[in-house]
């Protein structure tokens, strides 16, 4: 008796259409623009940052040689100074995230409640 | 009773109580696969920690650098900087749109069986050689540190208590063991940093005039012996401060390019890392569990410069080994151990050997259910039962995949022994970054991304990066005659690099681009919209 049988739980909730037009509204674009201005530069400001440190120690061993304090030298200072630049982005990211947190739940609160949940 | 031994025992108790705790919570798929998403950002960040500080971290970094100074010391640099690959680009959007898998994401507008197929495959062969290389170390250490214990016990041991956290406790439970492990390795680390400094009288300068004291050499091929090189030249002499000793010569510099691209776009493809992120509740959860990530890691990878350098100072490059018949084999992955015995005698090495064994055991964890919820979830689930949904039985089958992936580590790990540890986990990096990477990312960034391209970058970038590897240094080689066989193939390399990730991460992702643009799926960039709104925002996240 396959008529008889409960229907399957909804497992998904039924999709909702306006996803375009979620997309087009100014808060959603403010949010992806504000998300951007910040996490472009960031990504491309690390990659450099920390590629240089193979490059130079790689190709100018000499120079990285250099000892600035005593016995610690430039390459080790150089790769030290990677773990404060992670934790200042990283910093500077969870700061700026706040923002991004506000104009999301503006966005929330208007397109949360119908649809799926 | 051996101390050791002890102390391993206690360990296990712990855990056990934990998964007996855990597996009264774990009956749905969202309790097995993402402990029902009640870790809090705090806890999390402990867990991503101690999934990340893997035995190669610990024992593995310790080593190099104590063997080869500060090269050694570019593997705790790239393991950090990868997490702002982790928390700019991934873990937000990903914790957004997914449910369990890495897949997930991936599938999400891209509905091929195809994309779970191929996505489960590289999860597989990613967490596999990576559970491998975890389990060969614990096999060595415990076989070292509890005499009358082998090789191939100590494998299956960690194998059987791993499966019995997986299969009972599921994601709680190895969620909780791996944050004890975690409390336990940055205390024993502190400690045993503390111990090292004391000797120098706290003096930084002191310390490093003593690492300034150790030197090393190289040739431009082969390996020096007494200071000459097998074609009668002097060996260059550098101290351990100074770069060079093991990244040199005609590739050297490229090399250490390679490998960083390796670390830091590896790992935000690791899957075990990834299915971290659904355990919390919401992407602001996931956000935090990556700075708290970021914070313990960070600590501890300056602290190997302590654990290396200090094992190269105290300890000696010399005597890093196990001593037979008064000769030293070298064995790089004892200069934490020993260092611990060397600073806190006989006691400390018990407790700093646990935390090892601990380590290992969290973090091979941590592998199976990763790999089991991708088969489960991603091949069972969605592919052979086509969505439709059974939540015990999906629970069943992910039991039995991680029983079967456990069973096949154990296997491969016993006939893989003497493989060389590090190589395992590079190359789990570099599969990682060349094929999971392009596609997450043009998933997430690229609304003209579909399925051929998915599917087409994923298997060049698995293939180009398996296939390096195999013509890569790490296993072509000629040995010595007479010395110990290190190399699987006994011929000249045909690919000059160790690591592949610098010609198979961009080869993956090209092949993505190039496969995307071949084809169009106006379905899939129709989709994007939705992810492109759900990844931002949350709405409709589970």
């Amino acid at each position: 008796m396959p008529d008889a049988a409960p229907p399957p739980p909804a497992a998904h909730p039924p999709p909702r259409d306006d996803w375009a037009a979620i997309e087009a509204d100014p808060a959603f674009r403010e949010l992806v623009a504000a998300k951007r201005r910040f996490i472009v530069p960031a990504t491309v400001f690390f990659i450099v940052y920390y590629f240089a440190l193979p490059v130079l120690v790689g190709y100018f061993p000499g120079v990285m040689d250099n000892d600035v304090v005593g016995n610690v030298n430039l390459a080790y200072l150089f790769a030290l100074s990677q773990f404060f630049m992670a934790w200042a982005v990283m910093w500077l990211y969870v700061r700026r995230a706040r923002k991004f947190d506000a104009i999301e739940r503006r966005i929330v609160e208007r397109y949360g409640q119908g649809g799926e949940g | 009773m051996n101390t050791s031994l002890l102390m391993f025992l206690v360990f296990i108790a712990i855990t056990l109580a934990i998964t007996g705790w855990a597996s009264r919570r774990t009956r749905t798929t969202a309790e097995f696969y993402s402990a029902g998403r009640t870790i809090t950002g705090f806890q999390n960040g402990w867990a991503v920690a101690g999934d990340y500080m893997s035995a190669a971290s610990f024992l593995g970094i310790a080593g190099l650098i104590a063997f080869y100074g500060y090269d050694g010391f570019m593997y705790s640099v790239g393991w950090l900087v990868a997490y702002l690959t982790v928390l700019l680009l991934v873990a937000e959007p990903l914790r957004n749109t997914g449910k369990f898998t890495m897949a997930d994401v991936l599938a999400f507008r891209l509905r091929s069986p195809a994309v779970r197929s191929v996505a489960a495959v590289s999860t597989l062969t990613v967490s596999l050689f990576y559970m491998i290389a975890q389990m060969v170390g614990a096999g060595s250490l415990v076989s070292l540190l509890i005499p009358g214990i082998g090789f191939n016990t100590a494998i299956v041991m960690v194998g059987v208590l791993m499966l019995v956290y997986v299969i009972f406790g599921g994601m709680l439970a190895t969620t909780w063991v791996q944050i004890v492990k975690a409390v336990l390795l940055m205390s024993g680390t502190i400690l045993l940093s503390v111990l090292v400094m004391s000797r120098f009288g706290f003096s930084l300068g002191a310390f490093f005039d003593a690492v300034a004291g150790v030197q090393g050499s190289f040739c431009a091929a082969g390996t020096p012996q007494a200071g000459v090189c097998p074609d009668g030249t002097a060996a260059v002499v550098r101290d351990f401060t100074q770069p060079g000793l093991y990244y040199h010569g005609k590739y050297g510099a490229l090399g250490l390019v390679s490998l960083g691209v390796a670390l830091i776009f590896g790992t935000a493809g690791l899957p075990h890392i990834l299915v971290r992120f659904y355990t919390v509740p919401s992407a602001q959860a996931a956000r935090t569990s990556v700075v708290w990530a970021m914070i313990l890691i960070g600590s501890f990878y300056v602290m190997t410069t302590f654990l290396g350098f200090g094992a190269a100072t105290l300890v000696g490059k010399a005597n890093i080994g196990v001593v037979r018949d008064g000769a030293v084999t070298p064995n790089q992955n004892l200069a934490a151990p020993l260092l611990a015995q060397e600073v806190g005698g006989e006691i400390f090495l018990s407790f700093v050997a646990a935390i090892a064994f601990a380590t290992i055991l969290a973090v091979v964890a941590g592998l199976t259910i990763a790999s089991s919820s991708a088969f489960a979830h991603d091949v069972w689930f969605s592919v052979v039962k086509k969505g439709v949904e059974d939540e015990r039985e999906q629970v069943l089958v992910a039991r039995i995949a991680a029983g079967v992936i456990g069973a096949l580590a154990i296997g491969l790990a016993i006939s893989l022994r003497t493989l060389n540890v590090a190589f395992l986990v590079g190359l789990a990096f570099a599969v990682a970054a060349s094929a999971n990477v392009p596609a997450i990312l043009l998933t997430l960034y690229w609304r003209r991304f579909n399925t051929t391209g998915m599917v087409t970058g994923m298997v060049v970038g698995l293939v180009s990066s398996v296939v390096l590897i195999i013509l890569s240094p790490a296993v072509m080689g000629v040995d010595a005659p007479g010395a110990a066989v290190r190399h699987l193939i006994q011929a000249e390399p045909l690919f000059p690099l160790d690591n592949p990730a610098l010609v198979s991460a961009p080869l993956g992702f090209l092949a993505a681009v190039v496969g995307s643009l071949l084809t169009r799926d106006p379905a899939a960039e129709e989709a994007y919209s939705e992810l492109n709104v759900r990844a931002n925002t949350g709405l409709g996240a589970v």
